[in-house]
C-alpha cells in the first residue's frame, strides 16, 4: 500500500530516472538492428592512423612476405573480422605472400573465414592463389609471447608444422623465411592477451620488426602511444578502423554498413545520457525547493 | 627442500632471462628455459582439460545446483574433440567443409558473438544510470564521453561538418593528448609495478606462486 502511495508521489523525471532497464534494451535492440537492413554507405574521412596501415602495405613490393597473427576469438569477431577480410584483399590484390598464425586457439580459424570470405571475390578468385604457395596457415602454438620471442630467432622453433601437420621445410612459401628479417609487415589483430602490446615489446621493441595492428574499440586507445614513438607504424580502432581501410582500400564492405548501425546506436545512448542528465537535474532542483 | 627448490630454480631462470637479453652468448640457456615454458604450456591444456571433466563431473555426482548445465559441458567437449580428431577426412580439422568447422561456424561461432553482443546493452544501460554530472569531475567525463561518442562516428562527421568540423577534431585531439598522456602513465606505472613484482619473485620476498605461501 505504502509502495503504491509513494509510486503516485513520483514525479515524471523521477519515474524517468527509475525507467526500467529492459526499455532501454529495447530501444538498443531496434537502434542496432533497425539500420543493419538498409544498405546504407556512410562516407567518413580515413584517420591517419588508418591510412599509415595502407600506405605500409601499398610500400611492399610484389612477392613480399606479411606475417598476420590473429590473437582473437568469435566473440569480436564483428569489429576485427572485415579488418581480416579486407587486409587479405589488399595483400592479394597486391600480390603478397600472406603467412597466418595465432597466438589464441580460435585465431587459425577465424583466419581461415575470412580466406573463404575474400576467396569469394572474383578479381581474387582470378589470381588462382594456392596454399603453400600464396598463403600457408600455421595454426596455434602455445606459450604467448614466448612464441614470438622464439619465431625471432627461427620461425621452426615455435611452428615445426603447420596447421595441416606439413613440415615447413616442405612449403615452398615457407623455404626462405628463417626469423622476422625473413618478414617485411606483421599485422596483429588482437582483442586482449596475448595481442598487440606483447608484439611491440617482444617482437618490435627486440627484432625491430615493422608491426601494424587492429585492435577492438576498447583496445586501440591503449595502443596511441605506441603509435606516437613509432613502435607502431599504424592501428585499425574497432569498427570505424575497419571502416575506414575499407574506404581506403575502394571497397566499402562489411564494416562500412556495420557503422551505420553502430552510429545510430551512438545517436540513441548520448539521446539517453542528454534525458538521464534533465531528469537527474529537474528532479533534484525539486527536491531543494 | 619442497620451499628451497622453487625459489633457486625461480631466481635461477629469472636473473638467466634478465641477463641473456644483454649477454648473448646466454641464450643457450635462455631457450632451454623456453622450452620448459613451451613443454608445461602445453601441460596446461591437459590439465585444463582434467579440471574442466573433475569440476563438472564432481557436479553432476553430487547433484549440485545446475548440475545439468555440467552434463552440457562435457558432453560438448566430448562431441567436439571426437568430431575434431576422428571426422575431419584427412583434413585439418580447423580446414573448411569439415565437420568441426561446422559445428564451429554453426554453434561456438554465433553463442560466442552473442554473449559479447550483449555488452551493447548492458553498457547503454550503464551509461544512461552512471553518466550524470554531479561534480565537475564527473561532468568532465560526461563531456569527454559524449564527444568520443559522436566524433568517432559517422553522424558525429555530419554534425560536424556544419560545425566547421570541430566535433571530430575535439574527438581527435582528446584522443591525441588528454587520452594519450594518460594512457602513458598507465603504462609506465603497470611497468614499474611489473618490475618491481617481478624482483620480488626473484629474490624470494614474494613466494604466493609456490604453494599458497
Amino acid at each position: 500500500m505504502n509502495e503504491t502511495t509513494n509510486q503516485e508521489k513520483k514525479t515524471f523525471w523521477e519515474k524517468l530516472l527509475s525507467i526500467d532497464r529492459r526499455i532501454i534494451f529495447l530501444f538498443i535492440a531496434v537502434a542496432i538492428s533497425l539500420p543493419l537492413f538498409f544498405k546504407t554507405s556512410l562516407d567518413m574521412p580515413v584517420s591517419p592512423v588508418v591510412q599509415e596501415v595502407y600506405n605500409a602495405v601499398e610500400k611492399l613490393q610484389a612477392g613480399s612476405k606479411v606475417l598476420v597473427s590473429f590473437d582473437y576469438d568469435p566473440s569480436s569477431m564483428p569489429e576485427l573480422q572485415p579488418m581480416a577480410e579486407s587486409f587479405f584483399r589488399h595483400c592479394f590484390r597486391n600480390n603478397l605472400k600472406v603467412i597466418i598464425m595465432g597466438l589464441w586457439p580460435q585465431g587459425p580459424l577465424q583466419a581461415n573465414i575470412a580466406l573463404e570470405q575474400v576467396f569469394k571475390d572474383e578479381d581474387i578468385k582470378a589470381k588462382n592463389l594456392q596454399y603453400g604457395i600464396d598463403y600457408v596457415n600455421l595454426g596455434f602454438t602455445a606459450g604467448n609471447e614466448v612464441v614470438i620471442d622464439r619465431m625471432g630467432h627461427d620461425f621452426r622453433e615455435s611452428y615445426p608444422a603447420d596447421s595441416r601437420g606439413t613440415p615447413l621445410s616442405e612449403i615452398p612459401l615457407m623455404r626462405g623465411v628463417r626469423n622476422y628479417d625473413n618478414i617485411d609487415l606483421i599485422l596483429n589483430l588482437s582483442a586482449g592477451y596475448p595481442g598487440t602490446q606483447e608484439w611491440v615489446q617482444y617482437a618490435v621493441d627486440v627484432f625491430h620488426v615493422k608491426l601494424a595492428a587492429g585492435n577492438t574499440a576498447v583496445q586501440a586507445p591503449s595502443m596511441y602511444p605506441y603509435i606516437q614513438t613509432g613502435q607502431l607504424a599504424g592501428v585499425l580502432g574497432g569498427m570505424k578502423g575497419g571502416a575506414e581501410y575499407e574506404i581506403a582500400l575502394k571497397r566499402p564492405a562489411r564494416a562500412v554498413s556495420y557503422m551505420f548501425s553502430q552510429a545510430i546506436a551512438h545517436g540513441v545512448i548520448c539521446l539517453f545520457i542528454i534525458i538521464g542528465n534533465i531528469a537527474f537535474f529537474s528532479s533534484r532542483k525539486k527536491k531543494t525547493s | 627442500m619442497r620451499r628451497e627448490v622453487p625459489l633457486v630454480l625461480t631466481a635461477i631462470v629469472g636473473i638467466t632471462m634478465i641477463i641473456a637479453h644483454f649477454i648473448p652468448p646466454l641464450n643457450i640457456l635462455k631457450n632451454l628455459f623456453e622450452d620448459w615454458f613451451f613443454i608445461i604450456a602445453a601441460f596446461a591444456i591437459y590439465l585444463g582439460i582434467l579440471n574442466l571433466i573433475l569440476i563438472n563431473g564432481d557436479k553432476i555426482y553430487k547433484k549440485q545446483k545446475g548440475w545439468p548445465f555440467g552434463v552440457v559441458v562435457i558432453l560438448g567437449f566430448l562431441v567436439i574433440t571426437v568430431i575434431g580428431i576422428f571426422f575431419s577426412g584427412g583434413k585439418s580439422f580447423q580446414d573448411p567443409g569439415t565437420p568441426f568447422y561446422y559445428i564451429y561456424m554453426n554453434l561456438y561461432y554465433p553463442l560466442s558473438a552473442t554473449m559479447f553482443a550483449l555488452l551493447a546493452f548492458f553498457v547503454a544501460s550503464a551509461s544512461y544510470r552512471a553518466f550524470r554530472a554531479r561534480n565537475v569531475e564527473a561532468t568532465m567525463l560526461l563531456g569527454a564521453a559524449f564527444i568520443l561518442m559522436l566524433g568517432r562516428v559517422p553522424i558525429g562527421y555530419w554534425i560536424s561538418t556544419w560545425l566547421g568540423h570541430t566535433l571530430a577534431n575535439a574527438a581527435d585531439w582528446i584522443m591525441d593528448f588528454p587520452q594519450l598522456a594518460g594512457q602513458r602513465a598507465i603504462m609506465i606505472g603497470i611497468a614499474l609495478g611489473v618490475v618491481s613484482s617481478a624482483l620480488r619473485v626473484i629474490l624470494g620476498l614474494e613466494r604466493a606462486y609456490s604453494a599458497g605461501e
